[in-house]
């Protein structure tokens, strides 16, 4: 598996190191040469100094023979731009970017990005989560572009305490992968399973279907 | 006709002027209000202080009813991105995208836009003029 990464920043960096630990085949495109010797000093040969839009960089990269191609730098355009020349150029499968403005997201739906990464949202679901509402949260999105998955508390006080999952009107199409309960042990669930205050629910769901699927859970 | 051009560079500020002097109602924007000094002192379309990629700026210069939408700034990137804004949010029937490099110009005329490289209209040109 060959994947190329644009931008390489400290998130490509890292994504880099990863990917490579785990064997896969990685090159980072970067504009400035400073971070490309970095990130070459620390990883080996990894990265090269170039444009990642540009049509002769993308193919000294070998974009042709590509699986994946991540699009990380700072601007949206940038991203969106290189994605599209990834996937309608070099024929790559699967494009990935980074998202700055989340106002930019319809677009990048609608323009065919496989997966877009708007990493703000992701640190700010993060912060939610440590606040004490019930909120939903979003662990991974547009893995297949109409389904996401989703961690949603259940709070102790919550009308659902005490019912089989069976019972709950869950949105069509949702579905609940895992409970983990309040000492922490994971629980694949059934129907008969019931429902426990502060338990952690892990689900499948369309981002639409979301406010349903929190108040079939929660009764809020 | 009621067009927007994004980006008030040396060609953006010289579109804006034919074109208003030719009866059109014209909105140019850009994010630097330095560069609407490039517009003539009888210029009497609207100069809108914003980028061209945000679709609230868009909105205040009335994209919705837009018929023409052209991008002019200097970056490829920005062109391309605000064109797409254009065409596929806002559904403009006539988007013009300016774009230096042969190969996004030749990508994004493929997908769908009308696309304008001045690299190669000018080589062309240089070399018949050279060479008849």
């Amino acid at each position: 598996m060959y994947i190329i990464i644009v931008g390489g920043g400290r998130l490509g960096h890292n994504l880099a190191k990863s990917l490579i630990s785990q064997s896969y085949e990685v090159l980072v495109i970067e504009k400035d040469p400073e971070l490309v010797d970095r990130i070459n000093a620390e990883l080996g040969s990894v990265a090269l100094v170039g444009d990642g839009c540009e049509g002769k960089t993308l193919e000294s990269a070998g974009a042709r023979r590509a699986d994946i191609f991540v699009s990380l730098t700072g601007e949206d355009e940038d991203n969106l731009v290189a994605c599209q020349i990834a996937r309608h150029h070099f024929n790559i499968p699967r494009t990935i970017a980074r998202l700055l403005d989340e106002r930019n997201e319809k677009l990048f739906k609608k323009l065919g990005i496989d997966v877009i990464i708007n990493s703000t949202n992701i640190i700010l679901e993060y912060i939610k989560h440590e606040l004490p509402s019930p909120p939903v949260m979003h662990l991974l999105k547009g893995l297949e572009k109409d389904f996401e998955v989703v961690d949603i508390t259940i709070p102790a006080s919550a009308e659902t305490v005490g019912r089989r999952v069976g019972e709950l009107a869950l949105p069509q199409g949702a579905i609940l992968a895992l409970i983990i309960r309040r000492d922490r042990t994971p629980l694949v669930l059934g129907i008969e399973t019931l429902v426990q205050g502060e338990d952690q629910v892990i689900a499948v769901t369309r981002p639409e279907d979301e406010p349903s699927l929190r108040a079939a859970l929660t009764g809020k | 006709m009621k067009v927007i051009i994004m980006g008030c560079s040396r060609v953006g500020a010289r579109l804006a002027e034919l074109l208003y002097r030719d009866g059109h109602q014209v909105t140019i924007l850009d994010i630097k209000a330095d560069s609407f000094r490039r517009l003539e002192q009888d210029f009497g379309g609207a100069a809108l202080l914003g980028s061209g990629l945000d679709e609230a700026v868009l909105r205040r210069a009335g994209i919705e009813t837009a018929d023409a939408f052209i991008t002019a700034t200097q970056g490829d990137n920005r062109n391309i991105m605000a064109a797409q804004v254009a065409r596929h949010i806002f559904n403009v029937p006539r988007v013009v995208c300016r774009i230096y490099d042969p190969l996004r110009r030749d990508l994004y005329s493929e997908l769908g836009l009308e696309t304008i490289s001045s690299t190669t209209i000018v080589a062309q040109m240089i070399k018949e003029e050279l060479t008849g």
